[in-house]
């Protein structure tokens, strides 16, 4: 006697949020009735193993026939085909989206092409997480990629219209697509140290500050046609950092800085002589990434540049975050001082966004 | 031109991309009725389309209205080639023809195509404007309310049950039609779909005629067949039950009207003359008013030594003479049966019902209080037929003329096909009849008629519980429901149904009777079968559940005759075994009576199956029913003594565990307050059937298990052995679920409104190798009780909960191949108070039921079905509207959402029962009664066999719940899956599934919405409802 066809329809799709998850993390029907079984539910429940199969089965079957909709969340919620309650619909959506941490730190910078496609494989390898699972995930990261990348607006709001994610959610894919437009390099050994968290931290502050979009002084800007776009970072202010040389250049400026700087924060600092020995070393760091950021190489190096010419000094000589945060507001404070520098709202479109961007990549 | 059907097709969305270059569609639409097409303009490069056409209006008569579908054809518009068709949307047009129902269609439908399924939806407007015709020669029957549901449905009061309506219609099927050669399965699927459609409205139509003539305004329990003959055609058929109902507008006009008579009821309901012939007939309707000829070479007639074999098994009862001395009166029905046999003459009911009308059978399976007086037990009666070819050269099915199709014109060249269907089902109603008859009742309830076709054989089955009618409901020409007459004063409470009719010195079969153990007055069985619901007023100890008896014989290969009489031969054998093990379990569960019971025999190839399915429940008026014993045969072994002992034991055991498990602790009642037992105490059963290939030959099977006092099992051979253990193996539900399929499970009455509905499908293969009958029993029990308990694994999120109308049908769609389908509706109900409920329940229920018919005795509604505030639930207090669970629709309707046909999707509840729990059913919009075709040439690549069906049925759903939407509804109730026909050829990647579903439209509201001012009624009004409720509405 063998089961030809074994299938259960209810008016309202069941959803087993256990089996949902087994699925998402690509695991086959037999492994997922396994991991089931180990977790105890035939005791639970008096149910066989043939049970569990056939409901596995038709758990899976479900999902399939909804992975068509999840592709385009919009669907989901005007289809007619299974009734799903909205609360429901909304853990599919926010489930299927879902990612793992330790997948989108390997993709994550990287360009959504085949080629990446085709490195999965050692990704799976790599992090344990099943290769059906890793498909899904870079499928959702590129399809959410296409949809948004032509389009006006905030990034954030058009990916949660268009993809029905939680705020939360929504705000990762925009980091994630803003890391793959950019490209940047977030792979290298002295990056690891660095989360996804991290990145989308930094991500977050760049979109509001360093884009098109975020030229439009307002949010409320009443020109919607305004090329706003939060994906490319603005190329006319990635320019007019080059001004900002003359801060690292000019020997006056430079040690007029310092003397400001350090005049604020004697006494304040745990690392003060540390600090005041390597002022002009940071800040020689931190204006020449700005004034490098002309290049698309460059840029893609930012996180590298920055970790390299900032993060890692202070961990060698041991500065606390606080004294970072007080060196840092110092910093960029102590330049509306300098009666010879012209840009202040450069400096401070510029600086703003990096020390934040600088007190969250300061751990160890 | 009595009516004018507008359409406007507002916009489309969610299209397939038609063209690959661009990844876009053009798209327009053609709106079809009867012979005329308009059609959009073609909306260029969107799959979002907005036509939003004019107005296409539709001159047609009102008899085109009701047979026709409406036609709505997406197609992509293609300047080189043919334009590709996208998919099609049906609508029935019918509940815009009657004025209480919808008053526009309107929403968004699934474009469906049989080939690619629901491709895209659309939204389309659909209004009627009818003109008043009163011709009297007409056609058509607009007007008439149908109801699927098996009892008078809420908000309604009726005022008169007029009795058996019944219809059919014959067709060439479409898929066996010689141009199917050289037509696209697309084409010839929609022919198919197009056709039934057709002749479902063509039926409803003439149903609707009969219904008029006998002047009754609507049909309930609506029940439409449709048996696909294969080469010798397609047979749609409908029963139904006529009543006269009125809408009950508000609590205090309904009361009035019970006491005055409207000038409608002065009407003889039952004009003495039923002949078919009032209707006129025009010249375009077929109508069946011809003297029906028996044609023998039509129908295949048994042998008569076949017979025998049924005599050999059981004594014969003196059917015909058994109780004629005690019935008197001159049967003077003019049957329009010309065969009329000689029981219709020398019968006569006492209560001159069935002078009446032909058939003194009603479809409904629950009744307005006091309508059932007694009942008698199970009939049934099956027979065995041979489909014969159609022969008709002179039709040919020309396809662009819609006309073709209809019956009318290809029934000129057949005139004698639907007579012999006719025939058939007259044959065999004419048995149940006589079988109702020597239980000395004169009505039979709870009627239902089926089929299972396997090549050129047929078995047509029919079912109903006999029973005796309150006389004075149905008296000529005397008001209907009339308040001063009462219920015989001295008719016990809860325990009237369950005494005997009959005489019990004339008894038609060996029964074991004693006094009744409520009342202590009447005489009653000691078991009692029904295929009703349990009465809402029945007195019941604990709680029911679901009882199942499985069967399959093999049967050789065989051709044509042969093959019918080798079935012949089967039946009688399955009957006996069927009903055996119904008993057994019964009694293994210490249960004396069993409710909605449904014997179904299919047959296939080589084998048959039986599979019936009950509701066991404990009648506190009826006796506790006695163990099961068994015998071994060889009782000097000392071992098998042991064994048997064993066994006995392991029996014993198991009932007083069922007895715990469904509490059924009724009072002790010494044996002298109950009287001394009758004379001749014997264990009996109430199945009374049998089988006939012709109307003159009937015998009858007398299940009786000889004179035994206690149930005795011998164990003889190894059969036997397996038997007992196949009554063990049963397990029962997991803790928390329980099942049942009646509307209600009784001992239960605190539901939630969580309810959710479900149909499962498996098909099992069996191994061909030495398949022997006790290995294809053990398959086909392990496959029923598999698919149970993955039902109650999947629906655990719901505990407590009741899976209520468990529907199960079984079918061989090949050889080698069992299918089974269950339908039912798990219902969350709130435990704290089933405990508390529980354990007084004893007391409870006799004393509920006292209650009840005092209510009833001091407002004795006896027609009014139910009050406008009455609710099937107290309400409130048990109802958790809001509950989260992952599961139930509860926790996230949208509480005061009226159900509108906008662009968002609105929650459509379905049930198989007739109410929702925790709401309030406001508007009947109409019967959905849908039928689809869903073909696939790359089952591979749709997940299989079960990717398939899995997709189609969840499309099923949905296009009824796209069609209940535009109707303004928000749930489907008497939701059912007629038919689910199934077939594959994994070889060609081929698969296609027939499917056809009905159900009741209708607008709830939630309970807890209800103003608080009506749900506050007099409780003298309210109450009798509202405890009738508690057991079912």
């Amino acid at each position: 006697m063998t089961s030809e066809l074994d299938i259960f329809v209810g008016n309202t799709t069941l959803i087993d949020e256990d089996v949902y998850r087994l699925w998402l993390d690509g695991y086959s029907v037999s492994d997922a009735v396994a991991l089931r079984v180990r977790s105890g539910i035939l005791e639970q429940t008096g149910a066989t193993a043939a049970v569990l199969q056939s409901d596995t089965m038709d758990h899976y079957r479900t999902f399939q026939m909804l992975e068509r909709l999840l592709h385009a969340p919009p669907k989901l919620l005007h289809q007619l085909i299974f009734q799903i309650p909205p609360s429901r619909q909304a853990l599919l959506i926010e489930r299927y989206y879902a990612f793992d941490e330790a997948f989108v730190r390997e993709v994550l910078g990287k360009k959504l092409s085949k080629g990446t496609k085709k490195d999965l494989d050692d990704i799976s390898t790599k992090t344990g997480i099943t290769l059906k699972s890793c498909r899904r995930q870079f499928d959702n990261f590129k399809r959410v990629f296409k949809v948004v990348e032509e389009m006006r607006g905030s990034l954030v709001d058009n990916i949660q219209q268009h993809f029905l994610l939680s705020d939360r959610l929504a705000r990762d894919y925009a980091a994630i697509v803003f890391f793959a437009n950019n490209r940047f390099e977030t792979g290298k050994k002295k990056l690891q140290y660095l989360s996804f968290g991290d990145f989308a931290f930094c991500a977050e502050l760049m979109i509001q500050n360093w884009t098109l979009g975020a030229v439009g002084e307002a949010p409320t800007d009443p020109d919607p046609q305004a090329d706003d776009m939060d994906m490319d970072l603005d190329k006319e202010f990635l320019q007019d950092l080059k001004e900002l040389k003359v801060l690292v250049a000019d020997k006056d400026l430079l040690d007029l800085h310092k003397s400001l700087v350090c005049t604020a924060l004697r006494g304040k600092l745990g690392v003060f002589s540390e600090m005041e020995a390597n002022f002009k070393n940071l800040s020689r760091g931190l204006v020449n990434v700005a004034a490098k950021l002309t290049h698309n190489k460059d840029v893609r190096d930012l996180f590298v540049d920055l970790v390299e010419k900032f993060v890692e000094p202070c961990r060698s000589d041991h500065w606390p975050l606080n004294d970072v945060r007080l060196f840092l507001n110092q910093y960029s404070a102590s330049v509306h001082s300098l009666d010879g520098f012209r840009h202040q709202a450069l400096w401070d479109r510029y600086m703003g966004t990096l020390r934040g961007c600088l007190l969250r990549l300061c751990h160890d | 031109m009595p009516g004018k059907l507008k359409v406007k097709i507002v916009a489309g969305r969610h299209l397939p991309v038609m063209d690959r270059a661009s990844d876009l569609t053009d798209a327009f639409v053609e709106v079809k009725f009867g012979n005329t097409t308009f059609k959009t303009d073609v909306y260029l490069k969107s799959l979002n389309p907005q036509w939003n056409s004019e107005w296409f209006k539709f001159e047609v008569d009102d008899e085109d209205l009701q047979d026709e579908p409406l036609q709505i054809t997406v197609l992509d518009h293609d300047t080189y080639s043919a334009n590709d068709a996208i998919g099609k949307v049906y609508i029935d047009i019918d509940p815009l023809l009657y004025s209480e129902a919808a008053t526009v269609i309107s929403g968004w439908f699934p474009i469906y195509d049989t080939i690619h399924g629901i491709r895209g939806e659309i939204n389309v407007v659909v209004k009627v404007d009818l003109f008043n015709d009163l011709n009297r020669f007409r056609q058509s029957s607009c007007g008439v309310k149908f109801f699927c549901t098996t009892s008078i449905p809420k908000c309604y009061r009726a005022v008169i049950i007029h009795g058996f309506v019944e219809e059919l219609v014959v067709n060439e099927d479409p898929e066996y039609q010689w141009i199917d050669r050289i037509r696209t399965p697309r084409a010839s699927n929609e022919a198919r779909q197009r056709l039934i459609s057709l002749m479902s409205g063509e039926l409803q139509r003439k149903i609707g005629l009969k219904v008029l003539e006998m002047r009754g305004n609507a049909v309930v329990g609506y029940l439409q067949c449709f048996d696909l003959e294969g080469e010798s055609g397609l047979v749609v058929r409908a029963i139904g039950t006529a009543c006269t109902l009125d809408k009950l507008s508000s609590p205090a006009a309904f009361l009035p009207a019970c006491n005055s008579p409207s000038k409608e009821m002065k009407e003889i309901p039952f004009n003495e003359d039923p002949n078919p012939n009032t209707h006129s007939s025009g010249p375009s309707t077929p109508l069946k008013n011809q003297t029906y000829s028996f044609s023998p070479s039509k129908s295949y007639s048994r042998q008569s030594s076949s017979s025998d074999t049924d005599l050999s098994l059981t004594p014969k009862t003196g059917m015909g003479s058994g109780s004629a001395g005690k019935e008197g009166g001159p049967f003077k029905a003019l049957l329009r049966q010309q065969t009329q046999s000689a029981l219709e003459q020398r019968g006569g009911s006492p209560h001159k019902f069935c002078r009446r009308r032909e058939f003194p059978f009603f479809t409904l399976t629950a009744f307005p209080p006091g309508f059932l007086v007694h009942v008698g037990g199970v009939v049934s009666a099956r027979s065995v037929k041979l489909l014969d070819r159609i022969h008709n050269p002179a039709f040919v099915g020309i396809m662009g003329n819609t006309r073709s199709y209809k019956l009318l014109d290809w029934n000129s060249f057949n005139s004698d096909e639907p007579e012999t269907r006719d025939a058939w089902w007259a044959e065999i109603r004419q048995e149940i009849k006589s079988h109702a008859k020597a239980l000395g009742c004169h009505a039979v309830v709870g009627y239902s008629e089926s089929t299972s076709i396997c090549e050129e054989v047929c078995i047509l089955s029919a079912s109903g519980t006999a029973a005796v009618l309150n006389p004075r409901f149905l008296q000529d020409g005397t008001v209907e429901g009339c308040l001063e007459q009462r219920l015989e004063e001295n008719l016990p409470a809860g325990c009237g149904f369950c005494h005997i009719p009959y005489d019990e010195l004339n008894m038609p079969f060996p029964a074991h009777l004693t006094y009744c153990y409520n009342c202590r007055k009447q005489k009653v069985p000691d078991v009692l079968f029904t295929t009703i619901d349990l009465p809402m007023d029945a007195a019941v100890i604990g709680k029911g559940c679901l009882i199942q008896a499985r069967l399959c014989r093999l049967k050789k290969k065989a051709q044509a005759e042969a093959n019918a009489t080798a079935i012949s031969n089967l039946l009688p054998f399955m009957e006996y075994e069927v009903h055996t093990q119904l008993m057994n379990k019964l009694k293994l569960k210490g249960m004396n009576a069993l409710f909605g019971l449904r014997i179904q025999i299919s047959v296939g190839e080589n084998m048959l199956m039986g599979l019936a399915s009950a509701t066991g429940v404990y009648l506190a008026a009826l006796p506790t029913p006695g163990g099961i014993q068994i015998a071994g045969k060889t009782p000097n072994d000392g071992s098998y003594e042991q064994h048997i002992s064993h066994m006995q034991k392991k029996i014993n055991d198991t009932i007083a565990k069922n007895k715990e498990l469904y509490e059924i602790n009724p009072p002790e009642i010494s044996e002298e307050i109950i009287g001394s037992p009758i004379p001749e105490p014997r264990q009996r059963s109430r199945l009374l059937r049998s089988q006939s290939e012709s109307s003159d030959e009937v015998t009858e099977l007398d299940l009786s298990h000889g004179k035994k006092d206690a149930f005795v099992l011998e164990i003889d051979d190894t059969d036997a052995m397996e038997d007992v253990h196949s009554l063990l193996t049963d397990v029962p539900p997991p803790s928390g679920f329980y099942s049942c399929n009646t509307e209600i499970m009784p001992g239960i009455n605190n539901w939630t409104s969580e309810i959710q509905m479900f149909t499962s499908v498996r098909v099992i293969r069996l191994s061909s190798l030495n398949l022997t009958n006790q290995a294809l029993n053990k398959n086909f029990n392990d496959l029923c009780e598999n698919l149970l308990k993955s039902l109650y694994f999947k629906l655990r999120s719901m505990i407590p909960c009741c899976l209520c109308h468990v529907n199960f049908t079984v079918s061989l769609p090949e050889d080698e191949l069992i299918q089974v389908t269950v339908t039912a509706v798990a219902i969350t109900f709130d435990k704290n108070q089933a405990l508390q409920t529980t354990k007084t329940h004893a007391e409870k229920s006799l004393q509920r039921a006292s209650t009840d018919n005092e209510e009833l005795l001091q407002f004795p509604l006896e027609l009014c079905s139910d009050s406008l505030p009455s609710h099937p639930f107290p309400p409130a207090k048990a109802v958790t509207v809001e509950k989260a669970s992952p599961v139930g629709e509860g926790n996230f309707r949208n509480r005061s959402s009226p159900p509108c046909a906008n662009s968002t999707v609105g929650v459509v509840k379905m049930t198989p029962l007739s109410f929702i729990p925790g709401a309030k059913i406001t508007k009947y919009l109409g019967i959905i009664n849908m039928f689809f075709i869903r073909e696939t040439t790359s089952l591979r690549e749709e997940g299989g066999v079960s990717g398939f069906l899995h997709a189609f049925i969840a499309e099923v759903f949905a296009m009824v719940r796209a069609h209940v939407a535009a109707l303004g509804g928000n749930a489907v109730v008497s939701y059912i899956m007629k038919q689910c026909v199934f077939m594959e050829n994994p070889n060609k990647n081929q698969a296609q599934c027939l499917i056809n579903v009905s159900g009741d439209a209708v607008v709830f509201v939630r309970e807890s919405e209800l103003e608080v001012v009506s749900t506050q009624q007099p409780a003298a009004n309210c109450q009798p409802s509202c405890t009738g409720g508690e057991v079912t509405t």
